[in-house]
């Protein structure tokens, strides 16, 4: 019932590559960037843009 | 049966309460519903791991799929790393189980499915179509370039039904700034949520299996999560309980991580041998059955 440990282990290398790039894009400042574009009124999701 | 039933009830209890827990928390702002507003705080640094349109009057938090594109229009076109990341992990964790339990769009289609729609045939020409929509959705915003060399969200702006609901319906009708605004672009969103309002009485998860770029990413990941589906061959008896139970239709004894499923783990519970479990590599199970009284593999 067990997975393969390279199947477990390919799991968590890709865990850590996402938290590598959540931690290289908080670098580049794109929370900061995310929350430019989130606290205005997105025209093209109303239908507008 | 009695206690299959009931295993049955406790989980989809459990998963519905999980689905509306998610549903409010991302959508809790409560006074950008009662003034036609939309939240500007610290928390939309985050973004949520589902669908969930920050121009709702009620998010808290930022959309992916919104943020993603609209820092791949804004000139420089980059590859949001932090939204790219936040989803990988997300994926690689849990596969789609975000889609089955968390996502309040998937809820909302799912409240609306008659009882026949879980059975619906569903021409599987169609589940290619989301991946075209994942690829144009990560492309597009950085090629189709308007004045000044800028891009836009596309997805939001021509598909999102989700937009039009949180957003169009409950924003822009509703402020006076912007209703005069709303024309043919409006219109093309308001039949597209429509007609998905009407698929969803009769198809299950008809937008989920057609065009959500989140879905399809995540579905990528269902055969390698951490968590996923394990099933055991020498328990499976073979007797279907699991495909029948499934209102996506995956032969769950033939490919239990099937990129489709969204992990709403019924087929675990109606499994009258324990054959399929839900859990973590080496760890406790998440969401296991034990088997029936009396039921063993290769007895009917």
């Amino acid at each position: 019932m067990r997975l393969p440990g390279g199947e477990r282990m390919s799991a968590l290398l890709l865990v850590l590559a996402g938290l590598a790039l959540v931690g290289a894009g908080l670098a580049r400042g794109e929370a900061g960037a995310v929350l430019v574009k989130a606290v205005r009124i997105c025209l093209e999701c109303i239908g507008i843009g | 049966m009695v206690e299959i039933r009931s295993r049955l009830r406790r989980l989809v209890v459990t998963r519905r309460a999980s689905q509306l827990a998610a549903a409010l928390l991302a959508n809790g702002y409560l006074p950008g519903f009662l003034k036609g507003t939309i939240y500007q705080g610290p928390v939309k640094h985050f973004c949520v791991p589902f669908l969930n349109c920050y121009s709702c009057p009620g998010a808290l938090a930022a959309c992916p799929v919104g943020s993603f594109q609209a820092i791949l229009a804004a000139p420089g076109h980059a590859v949001s790393l932090y939204v790219t990341g936040l989803l990988t992990v997300t994926g690689a964790v849990w596969g789609r189980a975000v889609c089955g339990w968390l996502c309040p769009f998937g809820l909302v289609q799912e409240l609306l499915a008659r009882r026949r729609a879980a059975g619906a045939r569903f021409p599987r020409a169609l589940l290619s179509l989301k991946y075209g929509v994942l690829v144009l959705t990560v492309t597009l915003p950085a090629i189709w370039l308007g004045a000044g060399g800028v891009g836009a969200p596309y997805f939001c702006k021509y598909l999102c039904p989700a937009g039009t609901l949180e957003a169009g319906l409950l924003l822009g009708l509703r402020d006076p700034a912007l209703r005069p605004l709303l024309g043919t672009l409006f219109a093309w969103k308001v039949a597209l949520l429509a007609a998905f309002l009407v698929l969803m009485t009769v198809i299950f998860r008809p937008f989920c299996r057609t065009l959500c770029p989140l879905g399809a990413f995540y579905g990528l990941f269902n055969g390698l999560s951490l968590w996923r589906l394990h099933l055991d061959a020498r328990r499976c008896n073979r007797c279907g309980a699991c495909r029948r139970i499934c209102p996506l239709q995956i032969r769950v004894d033939e490919e239990p991580n099937h990129r489709e499923c969204t992990r709403c783990l019924e087929c675990t519970r109606v499994c009258p041998t324990g054959a399929l479990r839900f859990g973590l590599t080496g760890g406790r199970e998440a969401g296991g059955a034990r088997p029936v009284h009396g039921m063993r593999a290769g007895k009917d």
